[in-house]
Parts: structure tokens; C-alpha cells; sequence
């Protein structure tokens, strides 16, 4: 078993505070008039792609598999919530009609069958899990069976990715098409614009986000965790040693489809839009990225990775427009040169660099390689 | 002196020869000028029925048009139709001269005069050019039967164009038409014409006219005719005479009419497999194009280059360059930079000139930047696949982003020269010069990329290293060397491929992004570190791509069927197509 460098050095102590810095301090903050609902909300979006980041490293970090369709369960789990919007949106709509607007849009004069039972929270709840779920097992099935790994496994979810968001730019699956949806009124009969509801639904990212947290932690220190990461070091000791990894591989590529379910699923609300052009592979790449900067093999590493990428998005964006993409993609390619053990790993490598300066001759390697050759 | 005459007779013989040779060839120039000189000067006609006050004489002059060089007077008709011959009263003489401005007016709006006649600028007394107010012009109008009159005379004049391509529009237009007062003309036609297109043209309209004629039995002879001909063009006329002999009763002839349409819908149910073939065909080249640098990259030295569709665009952007260097020259100002490099100026044959330049440069401009890359990055990362694959990532973001500010977000205009656009038609199936081109193309790099991975002593250390980097660095090969030069040289087909694309799309910024998955697909499918295995799947995805296009008549719905497709074939060969052999244990 590798060793993560830093996770288990943060004293516990500071992971608590910090869950109750999101679940209690900054809503209370918000309560209070301090932290404005712009600043909540955006903070409410940062805990959704912070649960997308945790899925793609459960994957990444801790299996050995580099998923580029992170972003499509993501984006399913949204567009489950989103029909149920789109529903509650009922006569206030553009067309004053019981349809969505984009189905009046259509000329469709009945709601499609598949859209009726979204009517109810409690089936669109189970829903978003379901869809995104039954994906991910289908097409993990297939793939790990045939023992498709590596980038090959990349590659083949890229496309899975790309065809999934061809279907849905397209009209007649009646999802909304190139603009997707938006407008939503309510959700559970309160309005969805009101800080009131707005804070409920930060609330609801912060513990999820906590209880996700919690639920790959325990995963990650049993004995399953254990398999797990003998997987990604070395596949075929595993095979060899009895277990089936694909039976493995596929609960972690289910349950990590899960994860990025729910983090859409409270995202919609909170941005009040979702279109196909959230499910390309750029976006599952971004993902990625935030994991790597934040320090894959961790838990810690994709939540900080998360914020601090898309804080930092959300200041470039506006202090240098034309020149984002650019500090993004060379962060990103610094951070892969440099820093393979991300954020949370820099302390631990600075000392290395530092002890080995002390000691001249250097034997030590500094940058352990998390990931097997393959040769 | 025996042998003195034998030559004498030699020489005479061959003078007389000689002689012969050439009135014959004087004989043949002769006949050829007389039957060329047209009887009617057309512009000196035009000329005349333009001035002509009288409505018959006018008529009688433009009806003997019909004996004029044919373009010419289609030339001179239509402009007087346009209202572009003006009527010119000089002082001089009594009757007014059919005119038409020459160049543009001056500060007073005053213009030059050419006579219609001859072309000559109009002189006045004193022998200057003369020139008028717009305002002192008359229009030469034309009434409706003298309109009439031109129609019949074009139509006429158009059948005996010396161009075929207008010979046989004017056929096509004739059978249309279905008019039977037509079909002397038309029938005189097919007497003389000798180009074959035209004759199965007149062929096809003359049937189609019989298809109108009183006779039932001569309206099922034109409609069988029409069948076996595959006539597109008549299945509106035998849909028409079908109902008429319905409701006629004569039931002969609606089972002639069903059997030609049935066979005209064959007929085109098999041009469309054909142009479904080629179009599958010119895709698959494409693909192939695009895969095939990726093959070199990712599929022997197994690098995920995810900015290789950067470098496509490096390619296409290139190609836009060296346009405008052949053109008007770059200016461009980048970063607040001002670039003003003077173009060459050229045009026609000329600047066609410049895609045979930009071929080798695109190859070049790649291929640098692909050695950048792989000196600044993917030399730290052979070991780390998935890693190398995050890093071009971000380089191609870094990259794109780069396109967009010097060349602006928007596409590029990149004109294709003369020899790359236009097509075939060969039985109604349309090939267009760039698609068969780009699989020419296609042909040459495979040829090419084998020639030099087998044939050269760097297509040796390339496999010797891909093979065994270890055992080739204890035989002294510089493995980093052939890295870089492997990855270059990959990148450099990534160029060419981008030059190609700009022939067929649009040059923007994204270019790359539509087409990153699609070649790793065709990588995946064909077998990584199998060249051969990558030109099958990049045909095969192709063809199953236009085919699905064709059966489905939905592009998109097409292309998600391939991807799941391919999903499904890598469960059943999860190596491609063609797996490379080896007993190592991944």
C-alpha cells in the first residue's frame, strides 16, 4: 500500500473544522447578512463540483482509472432534477401552458410518456440515481469485462461522453435540446430564487459534500479500500491473488457515478441551468484537473482542488479574459510536470527537496510515481 | 545509275507526298473555316434591329440570329433584354446608333461610347472619343413579341453553344419544357452534335417530349425508353403521363410508366449507394488523414497526445498563411503586435500554386511545434501515460486559446485554388475534386509514413526503440533522439492532415476538438502499433458512418450509433482490430 503523503498528517481536527466551516459558520454567516447570497451560492456551486472532483478521484486516485465521463453522470443526475423542475414550472411559463416551454416550443400537445412520473420528488430522487447508476453499470460491465484499462479506458469513456452529448444536443429526445433547461420556479412549493431556499439548498451541497466525504473515507481505510488501491499499483497481483478486480472496479466506477449524480443534482437548482454542453469531455477533463491540482489519492486534495480552481476561474475570468484559458492550461501543465502529488502533497515534497539540500548526496527519489508503469 | 533514280523516285515520292499532306490539311482548314464563319455578323445585327424603328424588320433581324455565332449573339440578346444597349442620336446622321457605355463616368457623369456593331468607341466630328450624359441615352426597348422572338432565338442559339456544358443545360431545359414544336430542332441537333454527354442528353429530352405526343403507342416507347435510360429528370413528366393514361383507360401504358419509374428509382437508389460509397470513401481518407500522425504518436510511442487536434489546426492555419502570402500579404496584430508582411499578388494559375507550397510548410510548422512539445513536456512523462495525456490537454487549451487571439475566434477564409474545386458527374453520381484528392492524398501519406518507418534507417531506429527502448539504448541508439524525431514526424503528418482539412471545412480555432475523438477511435479500433490495422478501421468507420447517414437520414444519430458500435466491437477485440503480439505482461 502507497502511503498518501499528507492525508493522514491534517489532524482530523482541521477537517472538522472545516466541515463545520460549510455546514454551520458560513450559512450562519449568510443568515446574518455577512457573506452575500451571491457569494453563498457560488460557494453552493464550488461543494457540487467538489463532490464531482471526490468522484473522479475515487476513480482516479484511488483505482487507477481515469474516467473522462465524469462529467456526463454528472450532468444526468442534473437533467433528472431538472425534468422535475421543468415540471414544476407548470402555467408560469412563457406559453402559459402545463407543458415546458421548449415542448410548446416542439408543437408537442402531450406531455411524453417518460416525463410524466417526474411529477413527483420522490421518483425524480430515485431517478437520479438510477440513470446515471444503470449507465455506469452497463458500461463498466462491458468494459472491465473485456479487461479494457489504462487510456484505453479513458478513450472509450471520452466517446461514451461525446455520443451521449451528440444525443442530447439534439431535439427530438425531447430533453430540451441545445439550450436544455432553465427558468425553474420552484422546487418542493418554495421559490427556488429566494435566498431562503437558496441557503436551504447550500445546506444540502455542504452535507452531502461531508457525507460523501465520509462514506469514501471509511471506503478508503477498509479492507475494500485496500483492494482497491492494489488494483490501481499492481492489477495483475490482484488477479493473481484470487480476487476478481473488474467485480471491484465496476462497485467503485457505480459508486463514483453516484457521487458525480448527486453533485448535479443539487448543482441544477443552485445555477438554475443545465445543457448538453456541461457533458462534453472538456468538462470531465476539467474535473480531472481540479483533482490534480488539489492532490489525487487523497480526499482533502479534490475538495481544495475544486474550490481553489474555480475561485481562481471565477477571478481570471474577469481580471483577464482573453488570457484564462491560458493560465489554466499552463497551471495545468505545471502542475503535472511538478507537482504529480498536487496541492496537498507540496509540503511534503518541498521537504524533501529541503533534507535533500541538507544531505548533498542525493539518493532519494523525491517524486514516487502513484501510477504503475506500463511498459 | 540505278540507285540515282531509286532515290529520285524516293524523293519524288516523298514531295508528292508532302504535297498531298498538306492540301489535304489546306482542304480540311478550308472546310473547317467554312463551316465555322457564321453566316450573321451578331453584332452587327443586334446593331441593326436595335436601331430599326420597325417592330418586323426588328423581328426578322434578331430571327436570322439564329445563323450568328451562337454565344456571341446569346451575349448580345441578353444584354439588350437587360436594358445595357442604349439608342445614340450623333447630330451627324438621321437615324440613331445602337450604343453601350465604355468605362465609367466621368466627374461631369459623363461617359465613353462603343457602338454595338463593331465596338469601335464612337468618334465624333472632330474625331475624338465622344462623350455623353447618361441622361442623352435612350434605352433600347424591347416589346413583348419581339421578346418572344429572342426566346425562341436563344433557345435555339443556346442548343448550337460551342460550350457542351451549356449545350447540355439547354437540352435538359428543352426536354422539360416537353414542347413538341421543339423537337425538329432538337432532332436536327442530334444530327450534328458529336459530344456524348449531349447525345444521350438529346436522347433522353426528345423522349421526353414523345412522352407528350398524341400517340399512345409512341408515349409507351418514350416512357420505356426513359426507364432504361434512369432518367431522373423525366419521373415528374411519367408521374404526369401516368395519370393521363389512367384516367385515359389505356392501361398498357400505365404498366410502361410504372415499370420506367420503377426502374428510374432503381437507378437512383443506386447512385446514391454510390455516392454513399464515395462520400464513405473520401471520410474514411479523411480519418485516416487525421489518424494517421496519432497512430505514430499515440499508437507506437504511446503518448496520449490530446493536442494533436492542435496541431491539425497548427497545419490549417499555416495553409491560411502561405494563401495570403501568395495574395495580398499578412497583416495580422497579435498581442499588440503589428505584423505587416507584403503578399505576392498573385492570381489564377499562379496562386493555385499556393497549396503545392503549403503542403511541405504545414508538414514543417507541425512538426516544430510537436518538437517543442515534446522537448518541453512529453519527454518528462513516457512513463506516465494518463499523465501525458493531461498535460497536451492543457497544452491544447493553452493552444487553442492562442489561435483565438492571433487569428480571432471566428473562422478563417481559405479558398481552395482552381484545380481542387469543381467535380465529376459521371452518371448522375457527383465526384467532388477535393474529396478525391484527399483520398489520393490519403493514399500518398500511408504510402509514404510505410516507406519511411520501413524503409529508412530512422523508420528502423523508430521500431527498434518502440520495440525495445532498453535493449535499444544498449545498442547505442539515442533513444531521446528518435523520440523527438518520432514525435515530430508525427506531429508533421497532424500538419499535413490540418492543410487538407482546410480544403474541405472551415479553418477555425476548434478545427482539431471535432475531430480529436474520432482519430483516437480509429487508433483504438485498428490496433495501437498497427498502421495497416488503422487504415482498415479509419475506411471501415467511415463507410459505416455515411452508410448509417444514408439509411437513417440523420447524421447525428449516425455518428452516436458508430461510437456505440465501436463500444461493442472493443468488447469483442478489446485490443482493435489488429493486436500486436507480445507475452509481456502489461
Amino acid at each position: 500500500m502507497m502511503k498518501t503523503p499528507l492525508a493522514g498528517k491534517i489532524p482530523n481536527l482541521l477537517l472538522i473544522a472545516l466541515a463545520i466551516f460549510l455546514v454551520v459558520v458560513l450559512p450562519a454567516l449568510n443568515a446574518a447578512d455577512i457573506v452575500s447570497d451571491f457569494r453563498l451560492n457560488t460557494w453552493g456551486k464550488y461543494l457540487c463540483y467538489a463532490m464531482l472532483a471526490i468522484s473522479v478521484d475515487l476513480l482516479w486516485g484511488y483505482t487507477g482509472l481515469l474516467c473522462l465521463g465524469q462529467a456526463l453522470f454528472f450532468t444526468l443526475g442534473g437533467y433528472m432534477m431538472g425534468m422535475h423542475l421543468m415540471l414544476m414550472i407548470g402555467k408560469l411559463g412563457q406559453y402559459k401552458s402545463d407543458l415546458p416551454d421548449f415542448m410548446v416550443f416542439l408543437g408537442l400537445n402531450k406531455l411524453p410518456a417518460f416525463w410524466q412520473p417526474f411529477y413527483s420528488f420522490p421518483f425524480t430522487a430515485l431517478m437520479v440515481l438510477v440513470v446515471p447508476g444503470v449507465l455506469a453499470w452497463i458500461f463498466g460491465y462491458l468494459a472491465f469485462r473485456s479487461r479494457i484499462k489504462g487510456v484505453y479506458f479513458s478513450i472509450l469513456t471520452q466517446a461514451l461522453t461525446y455520443g451521449a452529448a451528440l444525443m442530447f444536443f439534439r431535439n427530438d429526445l425531447m430533453m430540451g435540446g441545445n439550450n436544455g433547461f432553465t427558468d425553474f420556479r420552484t422546487i418542493l412549493s418554495a421559490d427556488i430564487r429566494s435566498p431562503e431556499t437558496q441557503r436551504l439548498l447550500y445546506l444540502a451541497s455542504a452535507v452531502a459534500l461531508v457525507l460523501v466525504f465520509l462514506g469514501c473515507k471509511w471506503l478508503a481505510n477498509s479492507r475494500f479500500g485496500l483492494i482497491q488501491r492494489a488494483i490501481r499499483d499492481s492489477e495483475n497481483r490482484v488477479l493473481f491473488s484470487g480476487y476478481s478486480a473488474a467485480n471491484f472496479k465496476l462497485f467503485v466506477f457505480v459508486a463514483s457515478a453516484l457521487i458525480a449524480a448527486v453533485g448535479g443534482a443539487l448543482y441544477v437548482p443552485q445555477v438554475g441551468i443545465i445543457n448538453p454542453s456541461e457533458m462534453t469531455t472538456d468538462k470531465s477533463l476539467e474535473a480531472v484537473v481540479w483533482v490534480a491540482v488539489g492532490g489525487r489519492g487523497t480526499l482533502v486534495g479534490p475538495v481544495l482542488g475544486a474550490i481553489g480552481v474555480n475561485a481562481m476561474k471565477s477571478w481570471a475570468t474577469r481580471a483577464y479574459p482573453d488570457l484564462w484559458l491560458i493560465i489554466l492550461g499552463a497551471t495545468f501543465v505545471l502542475v503535472v510536470l511538478f507537482m504529480p502529488k498536487g496541492l496537498v502533497g507540496l509540503p511534503g515534497q518541498l521537504r524533501a527537496l529541503f533534507s535533500r539540500r541538507k544531505r548533498q548526496p542525493a539518493e532519494e527519489e523525491i517524486v514516487t510515481n502513484p501510477t504503475p508503469e506500463t511498459e | 545509275m540505278p540507285v540515282m533514280t531509286e532515290i529520285h523516285r524516293l524523293a519524288a515520292g516523298f514531295g508528292a507526298a508532302v504535297v498531298g499532306c498538306l492540301v489535304c490539311l489546306f482542304g480540311t482548314m478550308a472546310a473547317r473555316a467554312a463551316e465555322e464563319t457564321p453566316a450573321v455578323n451578331a453584332r452587327a445585327a443586334v446593331a441593326e434591329a436595335v436601331a430599326a424603328g420597325d417592330s418586323d424588320r426588328q423581328k426578322a433581324l434578331v430571327e436570322s440570329l439564329a445563323g450568328a455565332d451562337a454565344d456571341e449573339a446569346g451575349e448580345w440578346i441578353a444584354r439588350w433584354k437587360e436594358g445595357e444597349i442604349f439608342l445614340y442620336q450623333p447630330e451627324s446622321a438621321d437615324s440613331p446608333v445602337a450604343v453601350t457605355p465604355a468605362g465609367e463616368p466621368d466627374a461631369e457623369g459623363k461617359v465613353a461610347l462603343a457602338g454595338v456593331a463593331t465596338g469601335e468607341p464612337l468618334t465624333g466630328p472632330d474625331g475624338t472619343a465622344m462623350r455623353v450624359a447618361k441622361e442623352d441615352l435612350e434605352t433600347a426597348e424591347t416589346d413583348a413579341s419581339l421578346r418572344r422572338a429572342m426566346k425562341s432565338v436563344t433557345d435555339r442559339i443556346a442548343l448550337a453553344s460551342a460550350n457542351p456544358a451549356k449545350r447540355l443545360r439547354a437540352v435538359q431545359d428543352t426536354g422539360l419544357e416537353q414542347n413538341s414544336a421543339k423537337l425538329p430542332l432538337l432532332e436536327q441537333r442530334l444530327g450534328v452534335e458529336k459530344d456524348g454527354r449531349v447525345r444521350a442528353a438529346l436522347a433522353e429530352a426528345m423522349a421526353m417530349i414523345h412522352l407528350k405526343s398524341a400517340d399512345p403507342a409512341q408515349r409507351q416507347t418514350a416512357a420505356s425508353e426513359l426507364g432504361a435510360m434512369g432518367s431522373i429528370a423525366a419521373q415528374g413528366a411519367l408521374k404526369t403521363a401516368r395519370g393521363e393514361a389512367e384516367a385515359a383507360g389505356q392501361t398498357e401504358l400505365v404498366s410502361a410508366c410504372d415499370q420506367a419509374l420503377a426502374d428510374i428509382a432503381a437507378h437512383i437508389s443506386r447512385v446514391n449507394t454510390a455516392g454513399t460509397l464515395f462520400r464513405g470513401l473520401s471520410l474514411g481518407s479523411v480519418l485516416l488523414v487525421v489518424a494517421i500522425g496519432l497512430a505514430i504518436t499515440f499508437g507506437l510511442m504511446g503518448v496520449i497526445n490530446m493536442a494533436h487536434g492542435e496541431l491539425i489546426v497548427v497545419g490549417a492555419y499555416t495553409t491560411y498563411l502561405i494563401q495570403n502570402l501568395f495574395a495580398g500579404g499578412i497583416h495580422m496584430s497579435p498581442f499588440g503586435l503589428k505584423i505587416d508582411i507584403p503578399g505576392m499578388n498573385l492570381t489564377g494559375g499562379k496562386w493555385d500554386l499556393y497549396f503545392l507550397v503549403a503542403i511541405p510548410v504545414s508538414f514543417l510548422a507541425a512538426a516544430g511545434v510537436g518538437l517543442l512539445l515534446e522537448r518541453g513536456v512529453i519527454r518528462f512523462l513516457y512513463k506516465r501515460p494518463l499523465e501525458s495525456l493531461l498535460a497536451t490537454w492543457g497544452v491544447s487549451m493553452v493552444l487553442q486559446q492562442v489561435f483565438r487571439l492571433v487569428f480571432g475566434a471566428n473562422n478563417v477564409q481559405v479558398e481552395s485554388p482552381s484545380f481542387l474545386s469543381g467535380n465529376w458527374t459521371v452518371n448522375d453520381v457527383v465526384f467532388g475534386w477535393n474529396r478525391v484528392f484527399v483520398i489520393g492524398f490519403a493514399v500518398l501519406i500511408i504510402f509514404l509514413t510505410w516507406a519511411v518507418l520501413t524503409k529508412t534507417p530512422l523508420g528502423l531506429l523508430i521500431r527498434a526503440v518502440m520495440q525495445n527502448r532498453g535493449m535499444a539504448a544498449c545498442m547505442g541508439v539515442k533513444t531521446e533522439r528518435v523520440n523527438m524525431m518520432t514525435f515530430a514526424f508525427g506531429s508533421g503528418l497532424a500538419g499535413l492532415a490540418g492543410a487538407f482539412l482546410s480544403q474541405i471545412g472551415n479553418v477555425g480555432p476548434n478545427l482539431g476538438q471535432n475531430y480529436i475523438v474520432d482519430s483516437f477511435m480509429t487508433v483504438v479500433v485498428g490496433g495501437v502499433g498497427n498502421l495497416f490495422g488503422t487504415v482498415i478501421s479509419a475506411l471501415g468507420i467511415g463507410m459505416a458512418d455515411q452508410s448509417l447517414q444514408q439509411i437513417l437520414g440523420n447524421p447525428v444519430l449516425g455518428k452516436i450509433l458508430v461510437l456505440g458500435a465501436i463500444i461493442l466491437f472493443l468488447q469483442w477485440k478489446p485490443s482493435g482490430l489488429f493486436a500486436t503480439r507480445s507475452r509481456s505482461l502489461d
